[in-house]
């Protein structure tokens, strides 16, 4: 992505070219964000179709839509990364031609990636600073920037540490850096896509207080979200997209969840079945005595027992940052465990993911674009990683794309990826498309253990209850399943049993039905209960 | 840095990127290259025309323009294998020497074996000698992390001092003042292409164009074949595009460096099949004469695929071929200013492959929808 050097510069900024007609003027009361009949085409994709979308100033905007809708594609194309084939754009009534994403910056507005773009070993103050230093001393603009950053925090209450590696900080404040970032540059108009998939429901109520100052302070918000709960919470208007085209407008006050689901699919969404659950089996996955070192040799996980059986699912919840991830690689075989055992159906197992895999553990990493996936790779070629020396794929040393295409497209459609084309870059599939995909080559592969960390993000309703379906049924099958989320409802809704984990350790294990949320928080703040039982019965 | 930064090409119909674009940069090489040209008081179609005239005006020009085609595809075969493992190959320089020594030393000493046999065995040399010397940064890069780019460069200038010491001291004949090995024997050559033509009743001009420009051809289909139809090739591209996602995948990116980098080392060592075995009949100093580094812009502009390395290749031989006859034809135009040119076309066909996009982009864009 490109930064433009630029200080934050007026509205009226050279860059930003009025696209010659004169009769428009920047009268008062134009909304801030105004797109008239946006078209955009990827190849035969038509991504957005003749989007009309207008966004009043100070105002919460709630973008919502299947995936795939174009919603990603459509903010974008306000931020200047693509050009739209027709339409045009007006920021505050005057129309704009964005040739990048600097142009974009120029005329203030920010987009916060669900995927931080923040230097990890620089201060929340260096981030802030990069591409903007404004003087090419570094000195001067230092204190410049910590002085005005310390004014954006004080009006906005948007507290973070400022001389941290921002790397060291819970995503939820980096999020907060990626915010003030962009306030920095001078934005008025924020652009959030999917802010809170990888936030816990503490981070989340932050986000939407931090969001309502802004609104308050006349800056304009622009939300997009899968979870209609937070529409309905933090939003002011919402408009609903489908397949490439908004579809509807409503004022949140004046509509429902339910009404908001029905615009977006077209039809009722049924309540999930729980499903019977069954009687637990023997125990497949115990981990004994377990303590995980980062590479730098610092303990992220201390000393950790627990074991999941067949025919159950338990589930991690926590701040994300507290030792989940580490504990989960360390389960899949990508990190090595410090001290203690790891058994996979009773016998110990060796660090190798390839090892995992061989003894039917399958895996489903809390991060698509880190790991998950091959971005720039076809997505019959992401759908094999992991899996490219089942014979299935060819025999001896070749590879069979037409078998390996076949084999994907059936995945895809079973997953609903869409569109369920194998030869798709993968990077081209919307973000819930990427994840259905991954979840396509993994879910099916767990004979015994299946480990998930984030298993919807940023998939969209419709989705969500077919993979929460299809976790069931494999826990129907007699599968024992550990998953991983910051989303508490996801947790609450699937396990049958639910650990919290703070600064590494696990602080209790709750059967789901007595979990109430309450105390839920409180272990996931630290505090360990003592009345709650440490290990499965 | 952005993991949603779009393809530069993303949405262009396919005859565009392929045919247009690299029309429209060698188009712009040109004019660059024709402006200097006038600054040196010459005039620029005439400059065209000695050069297009010297690399395919005849049979014997054409014969010397894919002979150094020939070279380019080896280096530019290796540049692009090593680069769909995410590594950039500088060594080609320094691999090729040491597979020519792999060359010479089969030709020298195993020469009682007839032709046919001496053949697969000299390849094997070249390739081994050539796979071993991209052997040891591989390891260091794979266990030590030492950068690939560092160490293949300094093994460039080892390799240049281990041939100086071995043909000033030890290779060459006793009483020979010149650092060179003695001939090879007749039959340790490979036949040129028009003697074989002419052996089948078509005659050709006599150019150094010889058989392993076959040899060459076969290493594209294998490469090919390599990258993106076999489990290992597709390792090798998973640690290229992501590390994480191999490793996540049980693919050990260590392994894969060491895989791609021998192989790498390989083909650039074959390079010298084409100077040594064909040309030289000996082992001679630099025979490899900067085509390690020639490779690297080959495998640029063919975009690291092997149906874009060989015309690549042909247009760099080309270069070289008709750069030769310029300097030559026209005084004016040194020597050094025939490499300026050869750099143009590098910057442009290379480095700024995707200037004309964004002009481009609303008409060829426009036409797609309507
Ligand atoms: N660079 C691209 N090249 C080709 N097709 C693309 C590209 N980017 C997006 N698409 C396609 O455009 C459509 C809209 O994608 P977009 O990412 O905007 O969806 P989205 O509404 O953000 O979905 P999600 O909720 O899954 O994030 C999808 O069909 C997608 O495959
Ligand atoms: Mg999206």
């Amino acid at each position: 992505m490109t930064t433009s050097p630029t200080e934050p510069v007026p509205r009226t900024s050279r860059s930003a070219i009025p696209s010659g007609d004169e009769t428009v003027t920047a009268a008062n009361g134009a909304p801030a964000v105004e797109l008239r009949a946006v078209d955009k085409w990827f190849g035969q994709v038509h991504a957005n179709r003749r989007v009309d979308l207008s966004v009043s100033s100070g105002t919460v905007h709630g973008i919502v839509g299947e995936n795939g809708a174009g919603k990603t594609t459509l903010m974008n194309i306000l931020y200047g990364f693509y050009r739209a084939d027709r339409g045009q754009i007006l920021i505050a009534g005057k129309p704009v031609v964005f040739r990048n994403s600097g142009d974009a910056i120029a005329t203030r507005i920010g987009m916060i990636h669900q995927h931080f773009m923040l230097v990890e070993t620089f201060t929340a103050v260096e981030n802030a600073m990069l591409g903007a230093e404004g003087s090419p001393l570094l000195g001067p603009a230092g204190r410049r920037a910590r002085r005005k950053l310390a004014e954006l925090e004080r009006e906005f209450g948007l507290q973070v540490p400022m001389d941290v590696p921002v790397g060291e900080l819970p995503v939820g404040q980096q999020q907060r850096v990626e915010i003030l970032k962009a306030l920095y540059r001078g934005a008025d108009i924020l652009v959030l896509d999917e802010p809170t998939s990888v936030l816990s429901p503490r981070e989340v109520e932050g986000l939407f207080r931090i969001l309502r100052t802004l609104a308050g302070r006349g800056k304009t918000i622009i939300l997009i979200t899968h979870k209609l709960a937070e529409i309905m919470a933090a939003t002011d208007r919402v408009s609903v997209m489908r397949s490439g085209a908004v579809v509807a407008h409503r004022r949140t006050a004046d509509t429902t969840v339910s009404e908001i689901a029905e615009l977006m699919v077209g039809r009722q969404i049924r309540p999930a079945s729980r499903g019977v659950p069954v009687e637990p089996g023997r125990s497949l996955l115990d981990v004994d005595r377990v303590t995980v070192r980062d590479s730098s040799g610092v303990a992220r996980v201390h000393d950790v027992s627990f074991s999941v059986r067949a025919g159950e699912i338990v589930g991690i919840a926590g701040v994300a940052g507290n030792g989940q991830s580490e504990l989960l690689e360390a389960l899949a075989g990508l990190r090595p465990v410090a001290t203690g055992r790891i058994l996979v159906d009773g016998e110990p197992a060796v660090s190798d993911s390839r090892d995992r895999r061989r003894r039917g553990v399958a895996h489903v990493p809390e991060d698509r674009r880190r790991s998950g996936l091959v971005m720039p790779f076809r997505a019959c070629e992401s759908a094999i990683l992991g899996y490219h020396h089942d014979p299935r794929y060819g025999r001896g040393l070749r590879l069979d794309w037409p078998a390996v295409s076949s084999d994907t497209r059936g995945r895809m459609e079973t997953f609903d990826v869409r569109p369920a084309n194998p030869q798709q870059r993968t990077a081209e599939l919307s973000g819930g498309n990427q994840q259905k995909l991954m979840l396509a080559r993994e879910v099916e592969r767990a004979t015994k253990v299946l480990l998930v960390g984030q298993p919807t993000r940023g998939v969209d309703l419709g989705g969500v209850e077919f993979i929460h379906d299809r976790i069931r049924s494999l826990r129907d099958a007699g599968k024992a399943m550990l998953l991983v989320s910051a989303n508490l409802d996801e947790i609450l809704d699937l396990s049958d049993w639910v650990m919290v984990m703070a600064g590494g350790r696990i602080m209790g294990k709750v059967p789901a039905g007595r979990a109430a949320e309450r105390d839920l928080g409180l272990l996931m703040g630290g505090v360990r209960k003592s009345d709650v039982p440490d290990r499965a019965p | 840095m952005s993991v949603t930064a779009p393809d530069p090409v993303s949405g262009l119909p396919r005859w565009s990127v392929l045919g247009l674009l690299p029309g429209l940069n060698l188009l712009a090489a040109f004019a660059a290259c024709g402006l200097i040209v006038l600054l040196a008081g010459e005039h620029p179609w005439q400059a065209v025309q000695v050069l297009v005239g010297g690399a395919f005006g005849s049979a014997e020009a054409v014969g010397y323009t894919l002979f150094y085609a020939t070279s380019f595809i080896f280096t530019g075969l290796a540049v692009a294998v090593a680069f769909q493992c995410g590594l950039f190959n500088i060594g080609g320089e320094g691999q090729a020497l040491i597979g020519g020594l792999g060359v010479a030393l089969v030709c020298l000493h195993l020469d009682f074996l007839p032709f046919l046999l001496l053949l697969p065995v000299a390849i094997a040399a070249a390739a081994l000698f050539g796979a071993a010397w991209a052997f040891v940064p591989a390891v260091l890069q794979a266990r030590r992390g030492s950068h690939i780019v560092i160490t293949t460069i300094m093994f460039n200038f080892i390799a240049t001092s281990i041939m100086v010491y071995l043909l000033v001291n030890v290779m060459s004949p006793a009483g020979s003042m010149q650092p060179e090995t003695r001939a090879f024997a007749e039959h340790a050559r490979l036949p040129y292409v028009h003697e074989v033509a002419g052996a089948l009743g078509w005659e050709l001009p006599s150019s150094p164009l010889n058989v392993s420009l076959i040899l060459a051809l076969l290493c594209c289909a294998g490469v090919w074949l390599f990258v993106w139809h076999t489990r290992a090739g597709y390792r090798t591209r998973v640690v290229g595009a992501n590390p994480a996602a191999a490793v996540f995948g049980g693919i050990s990116p260590g392994a894969q460096v060491v895989v791609a980098m021998t192989l790498s080392g390989a083909l650039a060592g074959c390079m010298s099949l084409n100077e040594l075995m064909g040309v030289q009949h000996r082992l001679v100093l630099e025979f490899t004469g900067g085509f390690g580094f020639v490779g690297i812009a080959v495998a640029l502009m063919g975009r690291g695929h092997p149906a874009g390395i060989v015309p690549a290749a042909v247009l760099f031989g080309a270069l070289y071929q008709g750069g030769a006859e310029l300097a030559f034809e026209i005084p004016a135009i040194t020597r050094d200013m025939v490499v300026v040119i050869q750099g143009l076309v590098i910057l442009f066909a290379g480095a700024l492959e995707y200037m004309f996009v964004p002009a481009l982009r609303p008409f060829l864009v426009r036409r797609a929808v309507d």
